[in-house]
């Protein structure tokens, strides 16, 4: 099969959607670990849009930074969910809003 | 050998070391310490002006001038340490420092049992300096510097008693209204540099020897600047309008008032318009203006002076006056004969005032007229001497007065620049002056006492008071016979020693210069109309008036005082010029100082714009930081908001650069 | 035609089941979902010839990543939040300007010329990526990155051992 024939828009396009999607759970949930998912969601999105292009390119710069991305969020799910545990102990809520000493 | 002719500057400085080692040290040296260091610097200084006038006399009288050192050097702006000698600074410079040499030996009795002693020395060198420095100067910007120095010690002098408030507000008022003549003298001097480009006397002069005599009616730069200059003279000299300090400085210690504000400080300006004959003679409008003012303040202030009971108060008032006649007499072209009154009165006024203190001092610091009486037989040396002054100042044939005022007279009916209208001012004044200091006399040394004579010891002042009397009374005496043989035809020595000054520059038309001589008829002749003329008549005319009211009925004061009651209290209470000013000047910048400066300005314009920052930065503050609200997912709001409007710019810019 | 119909219907699945994390009350079912969409995406890349990249992201991203947020889950026992508004500005201005972010990225991605490109070569030149280059690259190429990658690695560790210590 000639996956060439797809054209690189499409992929950006849904690149895109995802990652707006994303976005909108960002602002909208109000669960912590939902929110860390919709981070998840947005790497990912991005992560497709550097394959999409370095297969644009025919080079292979966009799958390291891809594996990089992916390491590194790797790293970052594993202390924001301890922090995420920590929070919990001490405040008792998953609720966003209800975290809410750093203010003026 | 012209040692000192070529160092000037001793005689200035001496009396600036006394003052500082006085100012300085004199806390903690006892009285005569004191003494020795401000009269012995003063009494060096006379001396060394002695010797440079000496030599000056010898070297021919030739002008001399040394430039010490250049002071300010701006473009062509140049002002120079520079004094000068000629014959008319022989004439200031001594009567300057001997007067003040008499007046501080008398003060080391009248001011004994004073707190702060040695400040006043110290001031009074000061003042002695300032007054050299104004006279020496060769430049008017070295005489400004000496005008405002004579300024600011006469403010010091006032305000000695500086506990006292009315002192204070008496030295604040003679700064303050010489302050306004100053500004006038300062638009004078910038206008006059514009002009000549220059500030020196010799260069201004020659410059303006070339330019014409000024038409009448609004003359051109000269007379502009000769008007500027003459409003210095009138707050410095104080003249109408600007004559209202000169009274309440009276506040000041009698020795002050002696050698300040009648001596020295306030003959400045008569000195100046002296000095600035070229100019003035090329002015006829500005030199009109100088003689009316004079004419017309010695009216008004000698009719203020007639009703006047505080003894100094009468003096102030006649020192007023008199300076008037000597801006008459310049005003007229008869630049020696004011120049001449200055010296005479000088000696008179400055004897009267002293004596003044004397009695003062008799009767315990009381200055009221209606309280003294009857003091001639206890204090008899002080009696004689100021009946002499008197004589002298009411212009009684023999004494000094009597030449220099007979002078100014003549000169304002016969000389060049006559003028009915000012001739008849002048006798009234004349006659008027005679009265009141005839009215001084005989109220506080003839009659009964009106004192009680258990409360007040009235005792005769000391010999370092008392000698400096009697001094002034000799010269008051003798000091005006220099003209005395012109009366008879022959020559005045005065005028004709200082005619190369006013003749140097002189127009062509001899507007200026001493009277011509041509007189014809025989001395005798020529005596008797001296004796006879108008100003001895109504000086006798006032001695009479004045016996008749105050020794022979003395009822007569009180019935014509309550016949003429509205006259009376108008001059009684000085033409309320005080109270004028106050409403029309005083009032106005207050309440604009007040309301407009202070409240507008100051609280609302600059305060409001430094609060106002301050307030709106804390309320925007206040309301921006609400922003922070610990709301994550507002705050993840934010960051949209600021992701969205990036990629807009970028997508935007993107699209133009493609 | 056979790779269009696969293109969109992996799409329309990632998609969907985007939307069904937004739209789930359960963390749980947002969990499940974003593991959909991380495979559909697998499977996308599969299509783009990363196949390394592909089984990375199943066995890391998929297969780890997403484990341990299921077990956070599950040990505290998160379950439906209750409904708080704080601020007006996220439940109004925030979904408006996502929704619009969208809109435009996907327009503007679509309109550029990068999107035009399709895969250049013919049929027989569109070779996977070789895992071997890639490696050279990474260890060659990228190799600070990949150094400092590894420290972030250790970091992370030591910092998730101290937070969850930090409750006793």
């Amino acid at each position: 099969m000639n996956f060439s024939v797809i054209p690189i828009s499409y992929y950006l396009v849904l690149s895109a959607v995802l990652f707006g999607l994303g976005l909108l759970a960002f602002v909208f949930k109000r669960n912590i670990i939902t929110i860390f998912m919709a981070i998840e969601l947005m790497l990912n999105a991005v992560n497709l849009a550097f394959v999409a292009f370095a297969r644009a390119h025919n080079q292979l710069d966009g799958l390291v930074f891809v594996f990089f991305v992916i390491v590194v969020a790797a790293c970052e799910a594993a202390v924001g969910l301890a922090i995420v545990i920590s929070v919990y102990v001490n405040r008792q809520t998953l609720n966003i809003e209800r975290i809410n000493l750093l203010k003026f | 050998m012209h040692i000192l002719l070529d160092q000037l500057w001793i005689i200035i400085a001496l009396p600036l070391v006394g003052s500082a080692i006085n100012g300085l040290l004199g806390r903690k040296f006892p009285k005569p310490v004191v003494n020795t260091v401000a009269i012995g610097a003063l009494a060096l200084s006379f001396l060394c002006a002695l010797e440079a006038v000496r030599e000056f006399l010898a070297a021919g009288q030739a002008t001399v001038f040394h430039t010490y050192f250049t002071w300010i050097h701006a473009g062509i702006f140049q002002v120079d340490f520079r004094l000068q000698m000629d014959q008319l600074t022989v004439v200031m410079l001594l009567v300057v420092t001997f007067v003040s040499l008499l007046v501080h030996i008398y003060s080391t009795g009248y001011m004994a049992h004073e707190e702060g002693y040695y400040r006043f020395f110290s001031y009074l060198n000061l003042f002695v300096f300032f007054m050299l420095i104004l006279v020496l100067a060769a430049n008017v910007v070295l005489l400004f510097v000496g005008w405002e120095g004579v300024g600011l010690c006469s403010y010091l002098l006032v305000g000695f008693w500086f506990l006292k408030p009315s002192a204070i507000s008496a030295g604040k008022k003679a700064f303050i209204t010489t302050r306004i003549g100053d500004f006038g003298f300062t638009v004078g001097i910038l206008l006059l540099f514009w002009t000549f480009k220059s500030v020196d006397y010799v260069e201004i002069f020659k410059k303006a020897s070339t330019m014409p005599v000024e038409a009448w009616g609004l003359g051109g730069t000269l007379t502009v600047i000769c008007l500027l200059l003459f409003t210095g003279a009138v707050g410095k000299s104080a003249q109408l309008p600007l004559y209202v300090w000169l009274p309440d400085a009276m506040e000041g210690p009698t020795p002050v008032s002696a050698l300040i504000h009648a001596a020295t400080m306030v003959t400045a300006g008569v000195y100046m318009v002296a000095r600035m004959n070229p100019l003035f003679s090329r002015a006829p409008l500005a030199l009109f203006v100088v003689a009316l003012i004079g004419a017309l303040t010695a009216f008004f202030a000698a009719t203020i002076g007639l009703l006047q009971t505080d003894i100094k108060k009468v003096l102030a008032y006649s020192t007023v006056s008199q300076l008037g006649y000597m801006f008459l007499a310049c005003g007229v072209g008869a630049y020696a004969s004011g120049i001449f009154h200055l010296m005479t009165h000088a000696f008179f006024k400055g004897l009267l005032f002293l004596a003044a203190g004397s009695v003062i001092h008799a009767m315990g610091g009381d200055q009221e007229m209606p309280h003294m009486g009857g003091l001639r037989t206890k204090i008899p040396i002080t009696f004689w001497t100021m009946l002499i002054a008197t004589l002298a100042i009411a212009g009684i044939p023999g004494f000094a007065g009597f030449f220099s005022k007979d002078a100014i007279l003549e000169a304002a009916k016969d000389g060049p620049n006559a003028n009915f209208w000012l001739w008849l001012l002048g006798v009234v004044a004349a006659g008027m002056t005679s009265f009141y200091m005839f009215r001084l006399i005989f109220l506080t040394f003839f009659g009964k006492p009106r004192y009680d004579e258990h409360k007040v010891h009235v005792h005769e002042s000391p010999y370092n008071m008392t000698g400096p009397l009697i001094v002034l009374a000799i010269l008051s005496t003798i000091g005006g016979w220099f003209a005395a043989p012109h009366l008879v035809g022959g020559p005045d020595y005065f005028t004709n020693f200082l005619h190369p000054v006013f003749a140097a520059y002189a127009p062509e038309t001899g507007t200026a210069v001493s009277e011509a001589a041509g007189e014809a008829a025989s001395p005798a002749i020529l005596l008797f109309h001296a004796l006879t003329g108008w100003p001895v008549i109504v000086g006798l005319l006032g001695l009479a008036l004045a016996w008749w009211f105050y020794i022979k009925s003395p009822d007569t004061p009180k019935k014509l005082a309550q016949s003429l009651s509205g006259p009376y209290t108008l001059i009684h209470n000085k033409y309320y010029v005080d109270e004028i000013y106050g409403f029309l000047i005083i009032q106005p910048l207050l309440w604009i100082s007040t309301n407009v400066l202070w409240h507008f300005v100051d609280e609302g314009v600059i305060d409001g714009t430094v609060n106002g920052t301050a307030r709106v930065a804390r309320e925007t503050g206040s309301h921006v930081r609400e922003i922070q609200s610990g709301n994550a997912r507002s705050y993840a709001t934010w960051v949209v908001i600021g992701g969205a409007g990036v990629t807009v710019l970028m997508l935007g810019l993107w699209g133009m650069v493609r | 035609m056979i790779p269009f119909i696969l293109f969109f219907l992996l799409a329309f699945v990632a998609v969907g089941a985007a939307v069904a994390l937004i739209v789930a009350r359960e963390p749980i079912h947002s969990a499940l979902s974003l593991i959909l969409v991380m495979i559909s995406l697998a499977v996308l890349y599969l299509l783009l010839g990363a196949e390394f990249i592909s089984a990375v992201q199943i066995i890391v991203y998929a297969g780890a990543i997403m484990v341990l947020f299921v077990f956070v889950i599950m040990l505290l026992n998160a379950g439906v939040e209750e409904r708080t508004d704080f601020s007006k500005l996220a439940k109004w201005v925030g979904p408006i300007l996502a929704f619009f972010m969208i809109v435009e990225l996907g327009v503007w991605l679509s309109r550029s010329a990068i999107g035009r490109v399709v895969a250049t070569g013919s049929p027989e030149s569109y070779t996977p990526a070789s895992t071997v280059g890639l490696s050279r690259m990474i260890f060659q190429q990228y190799l600070l990155p990949f150094e400092a990658t590894s420290i972030l690695i250790l970091i992370a560790i030591i910092g998730a051992l101290v937070l969850a210590k930090k409750g006793e």
